[in-house]
């Protein structure tokens, strides 16, 4: 065992010596390589992040539209979000918005009209009475944030899927947009709209949805994160046209989906 | 011309000391496996798991959250297919059974004691000893925990089997970031050896 390890050691050395041997005869190449260093430190001081790159930015936006296709094809319009008990819900239930809550808007319940656009055949101005005539659901489910926290709520409301026949959508279409009176818009595949989780909603837990969660309405859907979930909506529109949305065009991925 | 030089060696090494397959595979997963760290890093300050936890923003990458999350999830296709084509070949070659098996607690503690002790020896870097392995197959076995509960994160409605063995989403995101610190880990003790036998990082970009 000694020996051998011996034997190891004096070949070991012998192989450090050719190595130095042959770098000495290649100064081109460690000067490269001297170089390539100082090229990566002078990068780091410039204090300059390859975040700002263009060229980065338009790959990173890239897979980015690339991750929506995968998303939509590992969405399974049949696939239920778990439900949960009311013992469960997450109390008091986060307010979250791209403002303070005191920013948030002020509707009028008597004035308050749903506009409905694009490529629908039925009606297209909305009163909230006749909103909450419509079929009535519930659903307790995970509200999951981009940011990682995730809470519990429980919504009241009508299923979507079967507003969008009742307004007679083109279903075909490939989105639904909405625009929101905080001047927040947002925009969903058309399998997600359909999603029998996906929820027209006008109550949370019980009561009328107050203002902070989005009066009078907000669509819930518990196969996508937060920020895909619009507040406050005043028009929904079914498009061909992809209209993005408030923080999709910042850079957050489209789909958004859970 | 090389051959002249170094005779001895050319006998006793007849291939290099990892072949092609397994450097590429190296950088490309220590590349893929820093941006999904540094990013994963921002991502979790945008709502910490664990309140006392901080990473200072500027050790991180992407700049913002949404910044972040691009380059998290264009990182992950690397990090996945690299890694899916690293076990394919390392499985198909019989590399894996050769470099880290047979491996015994006992042999572990005797080469962990020979390390500190400074008797361990490196002269033939294609021998990995049994720290060495350990580590190997921990990293890698963290990796597809990491993978696991990333995805687990991503797709919890879609992955409901992934989501339950992960205890749930709000769990996920703890063994999500727990595999992360492990792999933190090995990295600065990675990088440390690599220090103390620079030949290794010689070894992994040029084959010999």
């Amino acid at each position: 065992m000694k020996i051998n390890d011996r034997r190891i050691v004096t070949l070991d050395r012998a192989s450090i010596l050719a190595d130095a041997t042959r770098e000495l005869a290649m100064p081109s190449r460690r000067l490269f390589g001297k170089r390539m260093l100082t090229l990566g430190g002078l990068a780091m001081l410039t204090g300059c992040s390859i975040t700002d790159h263009d060229s980065v930015n338009t790959f990173l936006t890239a897979v980015s539209r690339l991750n929506d296709r995968v998303q939509a094809l590992l969405f399974d319009p049949a696939r239920l979000a778990p439900t949960y008990t009311e013992a469960q819900i997450t109390r008091p239930f986060p307010f979250n918005a791209y403002y303070g809550i005191d920013d948030v808007p002020h509707v009028d319940a008597g004035d308050y009209r749903l506009k409905v656009s694009g490529v629908v055949e039925g009606q297209r101005i909305w009163t909230l009475p006749e909103l909450y005539a419509l079929p009535h659901a519930e659903q307790i489910t995970r509200h999951i944030c981009v940011e990682g926290w995730s809470a519990i709520g429980r919504w009241g409301g009508t299923p979507f899927s079967e507003f969008l026949r009742r307004v007679g959508a083109d279903t075909s279409a490939k989105y639904v947009g909405f625009r929101c009176a905080d001047d927040y818009y947002e925009s969903i595949d058309m399998p997600t709209a359909l999603h029998p989780q996906t929820l027209l909603t006008f109550e949370y837990d019980g009561e009328r949805l107050p203002a902070k969660y989005g009066y009078p309405m907000k669509l819930r859907m518990p196969t996508k994160l937060g920020y895909k979930n619009p507040k406050h909506i005043v028009e929904i529109f079914v498009t061909n046209k992809y209209p993005g949305g408030y923080w999709v065009d910042q850079g957050y991925n489209w789909f958004g989906g859970s | 011309m090389a051959t002249t030089l170094d005779p001895p060696r050319d006998t006793l090494h007849k291939s290099p000391v990892h072949p092609l397959w397994l450097r590429i595979t190296h950088w490309l997963n220590a590349l893929a496996a820093l941006v999904m760290m540094f990013s994963g890093w921002r991502i979790y300050d945008a709502s910490p798991v664990f309140a006392q936890i901080v990473i200072p923003p500027s050790i991180t990458l992407g700049g913002w959250l949404g910044g972040a999350l691009q380059w998290h999830f264009a990182a992950m296709w690397l990090l996945v297919f690299n890694g899916l084509v690293y076990l394919a070949l390392n499985i198909a070659s019989g590399r894996l059974t050769r470099k880290f098996f047979p491996l015994s607690p006992r042999a572990v503690v005797r080469d962990l004691i020979a390390a500190l002790t400074g008797k361990l020896s490196h002269a033939d870097l294609r021998d990995y000893n049994a720290v060495q392995k350990l580590a190997y197959l921990v990293v890698l076995l963290d990796l597809v925990v990491l993978v696991l509960s990333g995805l687990a994160i991503w797709k919890s409605v879609q992955f409901p089997l992934l989501r339950e063995l992960m205890g749930g989403y709000d769990n996920a995101r703890v063994v999500h970031f727990c595999a992360m610190a492990v792999m933190a880990a090995f990295v600065v003790v990675h990088v440390a050896m690599v220090a103390l036998v620079p030949r290794s990082l010689l070894a992994m970009l040029r084959g010999r």
